[in-house]
């Protein structure tokens, strides 16, 4: 068994240490926000949070969650509240939406550590998540959104 | 970008995959014996004394200008490989493939040589490499050298590149010694001779590149003009 704890709930899972966390996540767990884009950690979909960090689950064996704090997009906050859902709603980012929950887990690292990022700040920070339908104008708004909310919430 | 080429893009990305390399050679030091086999005793005997004193020089004795520059000649063209260069680049992003091209996905070098916010070195590669062509290759201490240590291999000559690995100020504070311990030892430059499906190897396996450094550290380290 491998145990971890997934949006503070403690888990434990009979899968092959090998298993990309990606299905652990969505098969085992039932949690389907997170989304399978590539398989090879080229396009971003499946960006969860490993102890703070952004981690491609779908080339990440679940082993490497063992005694760790996973984070997905529904653990982000439990009432939409987080500055970057609200700047996400607010500004109506997604077309059709698919890479946008590894879009928001990448940008919250962004915005954890960097308060006030420039768009060249946004640009190095996310430049892993791809999106087809091409949001990435309303991306950077809503980053810079959230980094207003989250200031202000803040005095 | 339409999306089209969007498509494009990620199918491009597909293509080039994650044949690139952050082989950081001295991004950390190895404390553990491992002499290679093929390197001559003398030498150990040498290396070892080496790294107790802290000395970073043998014996004008033993030394063989012309001997030791053929040696480093010979380690050379592993350095600049594109196992070994891809992650020792010139500029502040990793290089991919054996073209040495600059990584997909605009990764930065970051200020600890491991990237930026969530697009750390870990955020994709693993402790180990992923099997499958294009996968992307892993090691416990995947990543650059950090910005105050570049250690830069891409574009160097043979003596260039000789005179930076002897200079304490541009190698990360080593002796000749902790040298040779480190390209015989530590296990991230090993990746260079176990890089994942689909990678070609250095033009040396280790045994010899390692050889040829015992013999230019035990020739006096003179470099190539």
């Amino acid at each position: 068994m491998i145990s971890f704890t997934v949006n503070g709930k403690a888990v434990s899972v009979a899968d092959p240490p090998s298993t990309p966390l990606l299905w652990v996540i969505r098969d085992s767990l039932k949690l389907t926000g997170t989304k399978y884009g590539c398989g090879m950690a080229l396009c971003g979909a499946c960006t969860v949070h490993i102890d703070g960090e952004a981690v491609r689950s779908c080339v990440a064996p679940v082993s490497r969650a063992e005694g760790k704090k996973i984070t997905t997009i529904e653990g982000i906050s439990p009432d939409l509240t987080h500055p970057l859902q609200q700047a996400w709603i607010e500004i109506d980012v997604p077309q059709c939406g698919y890479c946008q929950s590894g879009q928001i887990m990448s940008a919250a690292v962004l915005l954890a550590e960097n308060p006030a990022p420039t768009d060249t700040d946004i640009d190095e920070a996310m430049s892993g998540n791809i999106c087809r339908c091409g949001t990435y104008p309303r991306i950077r708004q809503a980053i810079h959104r959230a980094a207003e909310i989250k200031a202000r919430g803040a005095k | 970008m339409t999306n089209n080429t969007k498509w494009q893009v990620l199918t491009a990305l597909l293509l080039l995959g994650f044949a690139g390399a952050f082989l950081a050679l001295w991004s950390q030091q190895s404390t553990s014996a491992n002499t290679g086999k093929t390197a001559p005793a003398r030498g150990l005997s040498s290396a070892n004394a080496l790294a107790e004193t802290g000395v970073t020089t043998v014996s004008a004795a033993d030394t063989d200008a012309a001997a030791a520059q053929a040696a480093f000649e010979r380690a050379y063209p592993v350095f600049v490989s594109p196992r070994c260069q891809n992650c020792h680049p010139s500029g502040d992003a990793p290089l991919q493939g054996d073209d040495s091209h600059v990584h997909a996905q605009n990764v930065k070098r970051g200020t600890d040589g491991h990237g930026v916010y969530g697009m750390r070195c870990q955020t994709c590669h693993q402790d180990a490499n992923l099997p499958g062509a294009n996968m992307p290759p892993g090691n416990p201490k995947w990543g650059l050298p950090p910005p105050q240590m570049k250690m830069v291999f891409v574009g160097r000559t043979s003596g260039e590149l000789c005179r930076q690995l002897k200079d304490p100020k541009l190698n990360g504070g080593r002796s000749l010694a902790q040298i040779l311990t480190h390209v015989a030892a530590d296990d991230l430059v090993g990746w260079g001779w176990n890089p994942g499906d689909g990678r070609t190897l250095p033009p040396l396996n280790r045994p010899d590149f390692v050889a040829a450094m015992q013999e230019w550290v035990n020739d006096g380290a003179a470099c190539p003009n």
